[in-house]
C-alpha cells in the first residue's frame, strides 16, 4: 500500500510495509464482507406488500452464533496483527543495534540542528559537523541518533525510513536507522509546534561512502556556515546533559 | 411543584443520595488524577523529600483531627435529624462548620508562614502540587460549609432534612481526601 | 392510578421568557442544546472550509474569510476540531437527545434535577460564548491543536496566543462542569425515575447508551479536569507542572489528555450507536438481535476504552515496552465493537425495511462507520503506527467515525424524532437529496486523505510546498479534490436547513405516532405537553416488539396491557 507512494529506505521500512499491507487484507476482507452482508440484507429484506417481518429475539443459541463465531474469528485475525505490529515495533523502537556512527538532533522552534560526528566518527569532538535543517548520512551504515527539543514538541519524520520519534525538551532520546538506498529525502516536524509547524521542514542526504567523505571535506573547509548562535546551543546542550 | 420523576424511585435509593454518591464518584476521579499525577512526579523525583521536610507536620496532624471530629459531628447530626430533633441536627452542623473554619485558619497560618519564607506556588513543582491539591481541597471545605450553613438553616425549619444525610455523607469525602493529602503530601519521604 | 400520576394537575403553562430563556422543561433544554450545538456545527464547518481552500489553493485570498497566515491555520483547525468535539458532537448527541429522549422513554414527566439541568446548559452555554471570544482577542485564537500538548500550550512565549490559550482552557473545563451536571441529572433519572414496570432489560438502547455514555465521561474526564487546573496555573502564575526544566513533566498532560480522550470517543460513539439502533428496530419493524447482547459488548467497550489510551503516545516517548501492551488492548477493542456492529446487521435479518430517509441515514451510519473502525486498526499495530501516527491517515480515520457519528447519526435522530420534537413531517424528497448529496461529498473528501496520508502528508501544516515530497501535483489534485467534495457538501446543507426550519412552521402535521413506533415517546402528543404525559404511563414489556406473531399490528407498545 505506501510502498507504492513513498520508496522504503530503511531496513525496517519494508517489513512495516508488510504489516501494513498485512492489515490492510486483514480488515480488508472483513470489511467487504460485512458491507457485502450488510447492502445484500437491505436488499433481500426490503419491505414488500403483504411480507411482515419476522420476529427473532437473537437470543438462542442457534441464532446468536451468526455473530459470535464471527467475532471469535475477528480474535484470531488480532493475534495474528498483534504478533507482526509487535515484531515490527520491538524492530524499531525497542532494539538499538550497536552504532557505527551516531548523529545529535536538535529541534527547536523551528529549525533542525544536526550534529554529525565528522571525519573521526565520534560525536562531540572537534571536528564534529553541524547543520541546520540537512542531515546527511552515509547508506548501509547503522546510526543512532540522540534526539532533543531546546523548547517545545517536535518530532522527527523520515518518511521514506518510515521513522518517526517525539522529541521533548528534558530528555535526550536516542534510536536508530540503517538506510538501504541513496538519495534525497524530505525530513518532516510532525508535531505541532507553533506558528511555523508548517515551514520546519529539513532534508536527509543519503549518500554513499564516497560522496559521504566527499561532502565531509567540504564541511571542514568551511563551505557552509552554521545559523544556529553556537554558545546559546552549547549551553543549551549542557542543560540538557549530554549523555 | 416537583416534577414526579424526583418522587420516583426504581432503585428502592433515594434520588438525592444516588445524586450525591455520583458526585462523589465524579470527584474521585478528579482527586485521583492529581493524586496519581502527584505520586509518579514524587517517584521520578526522590530529592523532593528535601522539600517537604518544610511542611508543617504538626499543623497538618492537627488538622487532620479537626477534619476526623468535624465528621464524628455530621454523623451526629445525621443521627438527630432521624431522631426528628431537627434543632439540634441544625446546631451539630454549625459545630461541623465551626471545625471547618478552624481548619482553614490553621490553613492559612500555615500557608503564610511558608510563603514568607519564599516556599511559594512557583517555587518548585512540588510546592506547586501542594498548593494546588491543598487549595482544591480547601474549595472543597469552603463549598462544604456553605451548603451545610445553608442546609442547616432549612432543617431548622424543618425543610428538606433528607439533605442532612447527603451533605453529610459530602463532608466524609472531603475529609477523606485529607487524610489521603496529609501523608502524600506532608509525611512521605 | 394515583392521582399524583395525573400530570396535568401539577403542570401549568410558564410564561415565555421562563418557558424559553430559563426553562426547566427538560424538552426545552434539549431544543436550546441542540440549536446551539447547530450553531456551532455551522462555525465548525465554517471554519474548516477556510482552511481546507487554503490547503487546496494555498495563499488565495478565501471567499468570506480572506488570507489565511500560519497563525490562522494553526488556530481554525484547533477551534475546528474543539468545536466540533465539545460544541456539536457532545451537546447534540448527549445532552440534546438524552434531554429530550430519556424523560419521555422511560415514561415520566422530567429530569429528576431540572434546575441542575438548566444551570447544566447554561454554563454551556457560557462556554461556547467564551470558545467564540477567543478568536478575537489580542494574538487571536488557540492554535497549539486540540490535544493541547505542553510546553507549547503552557507558555505564551511559545503559543504567541496568551489569552487565546487560557481562553480555550477555561471553555473547555466549563463545558465539561456543564456535562458532569447533565450527566449526573441523566443517570439518576434513568436509574429512578422509570415508569412502573419498566425493568432494566425494557429501557430502549439509546437510553442506556446514553447514559453508559455519561458514565464514562464521568469516570475519565477528572483527570483531565486536574491536568486542566494545572494547565491554568502554569499559563497564567507561572507554576510548572509541565515544565521540564523546573521538575515537571510534559507528557504528564498526554496522558491526563488520553486517559479522557480515548474513553471520550466512545462517549459519543455510544449514543449514536443508540440512536441508528431505534431506528433500525422501527423501519425494519424487527426486534433488535440479542438485546443483552448489545448491552454486554457495550459494557465492554467501555470497560477496555480505560486502557486503550497510550495509543495516541506511541512514539511520543513513552516507555517503548508499554506499547505492546497498548497494541494488545487496542486490537482486543476491536471485539465488543465488531459485535456490536454485526449485531445490528444482523438485526435486519428477516426484516421488512423501509428506506425512508432516518432509515437511510441509519444504514449509512453503519457502512460509513465499519470503515473508520477498521482503519483504527492500522493505528492501533504499533509497528504500523510508526509510520501512520500524525499523517492524514489518522485525519480520515477519525473523521470516518466522527462524521459518521456527529452529523450521520445525528441527521438520522433528527429525521426521526423531528415529527416528536415540531409535531410535523419533515419533507421526504427534499430529506433524500440531503441524504445523497451529503453522504457522495463525504466519502469524496475523506478517501483522498487516506491517499495522502498513506503518501506521508503529515497533520497541521498550512501549506505543504515547504516538503517538496509532498508538494507534486498528484498530491495538490488530492487536496482539491478533497476540498471540491467539501464545498459541494456544504452547498447541500442548505436543503437540510431549508427543509427543517419550513417544516417546523409548514409541515404536514405528524400525529402521535408517525412511524408506529413501540416506545414511549410515541404514546404522548406531538410535541409533548409540558409534563409530557396526560396519563403516565405504565410499562408491560420490552421496547422492540415488532412483527409479534399472532398479533394484527405488527408492532406492540410498551404501554398496552396485556390483553388476556
Ligand atoms: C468516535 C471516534 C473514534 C472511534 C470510534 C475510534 C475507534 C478506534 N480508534 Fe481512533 N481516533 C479517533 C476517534 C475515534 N477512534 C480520533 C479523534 C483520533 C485522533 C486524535 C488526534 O490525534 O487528534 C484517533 C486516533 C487513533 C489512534 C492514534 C493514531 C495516532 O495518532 O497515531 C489509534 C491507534 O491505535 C486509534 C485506534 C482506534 C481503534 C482501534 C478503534 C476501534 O474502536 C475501532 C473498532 C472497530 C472496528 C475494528 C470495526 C468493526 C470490526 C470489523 C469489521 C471486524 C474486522 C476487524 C478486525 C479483523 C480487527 N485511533
Ligand atoms: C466531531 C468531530 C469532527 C467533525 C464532524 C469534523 C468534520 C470535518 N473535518 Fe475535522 N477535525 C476534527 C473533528 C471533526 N471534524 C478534529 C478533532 C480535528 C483535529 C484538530 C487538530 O489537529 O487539533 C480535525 C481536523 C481536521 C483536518 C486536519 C487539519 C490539519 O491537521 O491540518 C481536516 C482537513 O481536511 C478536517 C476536515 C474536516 C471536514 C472536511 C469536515 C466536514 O465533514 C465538515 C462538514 C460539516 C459542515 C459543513 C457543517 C454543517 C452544519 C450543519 C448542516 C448544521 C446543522 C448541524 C447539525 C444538525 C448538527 N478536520
Ligand atoms: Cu517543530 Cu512542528
Ligand atoms: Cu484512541
Amino acid at each position: 500500500m505506501i510502498e507504492s507512494l513513498v520508496e522504503p529506505l530503511s531496513t525496517y521500512a519494508s517489513d512495516l510495509d508488510f504489516l501494513v499491507n498485512l492489515v490492510a487484507w486483514f480488515t480488508g476482507i472483513w470489511l467487504v464482507l460485512s458491507e457485502g452482508v450488510f447492502f445484500w440484507l437491505i436488499w433481500k429484506y426490503r419491505a414488500k406488500e403483504g411480507v411482515r417481518s419476522e420476529y427473532i429475539t437473537g437470543e438462542e443459541a442457534h441464532q446468536k452464533r451468526w455473530v459470535t463465531w464471527p467475532h471469535y474469528a475477528v480474535l484470531v485475525c488480532d493475534v495474528f496483527i498483534i504478533y507482526f505490529a509487535v515484531t515490527v515495533w520491538v524492530d524499531i523502537k525497542q532494539t538499538l543495534p550497536p552504532a557505527e556512527a551516531t548523529v545529535r538532533i536538535i529541534s527547536q522552534q523551528w529549525g533542525w540542528t544536526f550534529q554529525h560526528p565528522g571525519p573521526d566518527n565520534k560525536l562531540d569532538t572537534k571536528d564534529d559537523i553541524r547543520t541546520t535543517d540537512e542531515l546527511h548520512v552515509k547508506v548501509g551504515t547503522t546510526y543512532h541518533y540522540k534526539l532533543e527539543s531546546l523548547d517545545v514538541l517536535h518530532d522527527f519524520s523520515v518518511p521514506v525510513f518510515r521513522l518517526k520519534q517525539d522529541a521533548i525538551p528534558g530528555r535526550v532520546i536516542t534510536g536508530w536507522f540503517k538506510a538501504t538506498g541513496t538519495g534525497e529525502h524530505d525530513i518532516q516536524c510532525a508535531e505541532i509546534c507553533g506558528i511555523a509547524h508548517g515551514m520546519m521542514g529539513g532534508r536527509i542526504f543519503i549518500e554513499t561512502p564516497e560522496e559521504h567523505e566527499k561532502w565531509m571535506q567540504s564541511q571542514s573547509e568551511g563551505m557552509v556556515a552554521s545559523k544556529i548562535d553556537d554558545k546559546a546551543l552549547s549551553t543549551t546542550v549542557a542543560a540538557v546533559g549530554v549523555p | 411543584m416537583k416534577p414526579i420523576a424526583t418522587t420516583r424511585s426504581a432503585t428502592g435509593i433515594p434520588t438525592g443520595r444516588l445524586a450525591v454518591w455520583w458526585v462523589i464518584v465524579s470527584e474521585i476521579v478528579i482527586f485521583g488524577g492529581l493524586l496519581a499525577s502527584y505520586i509518579m512526579h514524587r517517584i521520578g523525583h526522590p530529592e523532593w523529600a528535601n522539600y517537604s521536610i518544610h511542611t508543617n507536620i504538626y499543623a497538618g496532624a492537627f488538622n487532620t483531627w479537626v477534619l476526623l471530629t468535624s465528621s464524628f459531628f455530621a454523623v451526629c447530626a445525621h443521627n438527630a435529624v432521624e431522631m426528628g430533633n431537627n434543632k439540634k441536627a441544625a446546631k451539630l452542623l454549625m459545630v461541623t462548620t465551626g471545625f471547618g473554619l478552624v481548619f482553614l485558619v490553621v490553613k492559612f497560618f500555615e500557608w503564610s508562614h511558608e510563603i514568607e519564607l519564599g516556599y511559594t506556588i512557583t517555587a518548585n513543582t512540588f510546592w506547586s502540587f501542594y498548593y494546588t491539591a491543598a487549595g482544591i481541597h480547601g474549595l472543597h471545605v469552603i463549598a462544604g460549609m456553605i451548603l451545610m450553613i445553608w442546609i442547616a438553616n432549612d432543617v431548622r425549619q424543618n425543610k428538606e432534612v433528607q439533605r442532612v444525610e447527603l451533605i453529610a455523607n459530602y463532608w466524609h469525602f472531603v475529609d477523606l481526601v485529607w487524610v489521603f493529602l496529609f501523608p502524600l503530601l506532608y509525611i512521605a519521604k | 392510578m394515583s392521582a399524583a400520576d395525573h400530570a396535568h394537575d401539577a403542570h401549568h403553562e410558564p410564561g415565555w421568557v421562563s418557558k424559553y430563556i430559563f426553562p426547566l422543561d427538560h424538552k426545552i433544554i434539549g431544543m436550546q442544546y441542540l440549536f446551539t450545538g447547530m450553531f456551532m456545527a455551522l462555525i465548525g464547518g465554517f471554519l474548516v472550509y477556510a482552511f481546507r481552500m487554503q490547503l487546496a489553493f494555498p495563499g488565495i485570498e478565501v471567499p468570506f474569510y480572506g488570507k489565511v497566515t500560519p497563525g490562522d491555520y494553526n488556530s481554525l483547525i484547533t477551534n475546528h476540531g474543539t468545536i466540533m468535539v465539545f460544541w456539536v458532537a457532545m451537546p447534540v448527541l448527549i445532552a440534546a437527545f438524552g434531554n429530550f429522549l430519556i424523560p419521555l422513554m422511560i415514561g415520566c414527566d422530567d429530569m429528576v434535577f431540572p434546575r441542575i439541568n438548566r444551570l447544566s446548559y447554561q454554563i454551556f452555554f457560557i462556554s461556547a460564548v467564551i470558545i467564540l471570544a477567543s478568536f478575537f482577542v489580542e494574538g487571536g485564537g488557540f492554535g497549539g491543536a486540540w490535544t493541547a500538548y505542553p510546553p507549547l500550550s503552557a507558555k505564551a512565549e511559545y503559543s504567541l496566543t496568551p489569552l487565546g490559550s487560557s481562553m480555550w482552557l477555561v471553555a473547555v473545563a466549563l463545558e465539561f462542569v456543564a456535562f458532569l451536571l447533565g450527566g449526573i441529572n441523566f443517570i439518576t433519572t434513568a436509574m429512578n425515575s422509570r415508569a412502573p414496570g419498566m425493568k432494566m432489560f425494557d429501557v430502549p438502547i439509546v437510553v442506556w447508551m446514553i447514559v453508559i455514555a455519561s458514565i464514562l465521561f464521568m469516570a475519565s474526564v477528572g483527570p483531565l479536569i486536574a491536568g486542566a487546573v494545572m494547565m491554568f496555573m502554569d499559563q497564567v502564575i507561572g507554576t510548572t507542572f509541565y515544565d521540564p526544566s523546573a521538575g515537571g513533566d510534559p507528557v504528564l498532560w498526554q496522558h491526563l489528555f488520553w486517559f479522557f480522550g480515548h474513553p471520550e470517543v466512545y462517549v459519543v460513539l455510544l449514543p449514536a450507536m443508540g440512536i441508528v439502533a431505534e431506528i433500525i428496530a422501527v423501519f425494519a419493524r424487527k426486534k433488535l438481535f440479542a438485546y443483552k447482547t448489545i448491552l454486554y459488548t457495550t459494557f465492554a467497550t467501555g470497560i477496555l476504552s480505560f486502557f486503550v489510551w497510550a495509543h495516541h503516545q506511541f512514539i511520543a516517548g513513552i516507555d517503548p515496552r508499554m506499547a505492546n501492551v497498548f497494541t494488545v488492548t487496542t486490537l482486543l477493542i476491536s471485539i465488543p465493537i465488531a459485535e456490536m456492529l454485526f449485531i445490528y446487521i444482523a438485526s435486519l435479518w428477516g426484516g421488512s425495511i423501509t428506506l425512508s430517509t432516518p432509515m437511510l441515514w441509519a444504514l449509512a451510519f453503519i457502512a460509513e462507520f465499519l470503515i473508520g473502525g477498521v482503519t483504527g486498526i492500522f493505528l492501533g499495530a504499533s509497528g504500523a503506527d510508526v509510520y501512520f501516527h500524525d499523517t492524514y491517515f489518522v485525519i480520515a480515520h477519525f473523521h470516518y467515525t466522527f462524521f459518521p457519528i456527529a452529523f450521520i447519526a445525528v441527521f438520522a435522530g433528527l429525521t426521526h424524532w423531528f415529527p416528536k420534537m415540531f409535531g410535523r413531517l419533515m419533507n421526504e424528497t427534499a430529506g433524500k437529496i440531503h441524504f445523497w448529496g451529503t453522504i457522495i461529498p463525504f466519502n469524496f473528501i475523506f478517501i483522498p486523505l487516506f491517499v495522502l496520508g498513506s503518501a506521508g502528508q503529515h497533520r497541521r501544516i498550512y501549506n505543504y510546498q515547504h516538503f517538496p515530497e509532498l508538494a507534486t501535483t498528484e498530491l495538490q489534485n488530492l487536496r482539491v479534490l478533497a476540498t471540491m467534495a467539501l464545498v459541494t457538501l456544504i452547498v447541500f446543507q442548505i436543503v437540510f436547513l431549508t427543509n427543517f426550519f419550513w417544516s417546523i412552521f409548514f409541515g404536514p402535521k405528524a400525529g402521535e405516532n408517525p412511524w408506529k413506533g413501540t416506545t414511549l415517546e410515541w404514546v404522548t402528543a406531538s410535541p409533548p405537553p409540558h409534563g409530557n404525559f396526560k396519563e403516565m404511563p405504565t410499562v408491560y414489556r420490552g421496547p422492540y416488539e415488532y412483527g409479534v406473531p399472532g398479533r394484527d399490528d405488527d408492532y406492540w407498545p410498551q404501554h398496552l396491557p396485556n390483553e388476556s
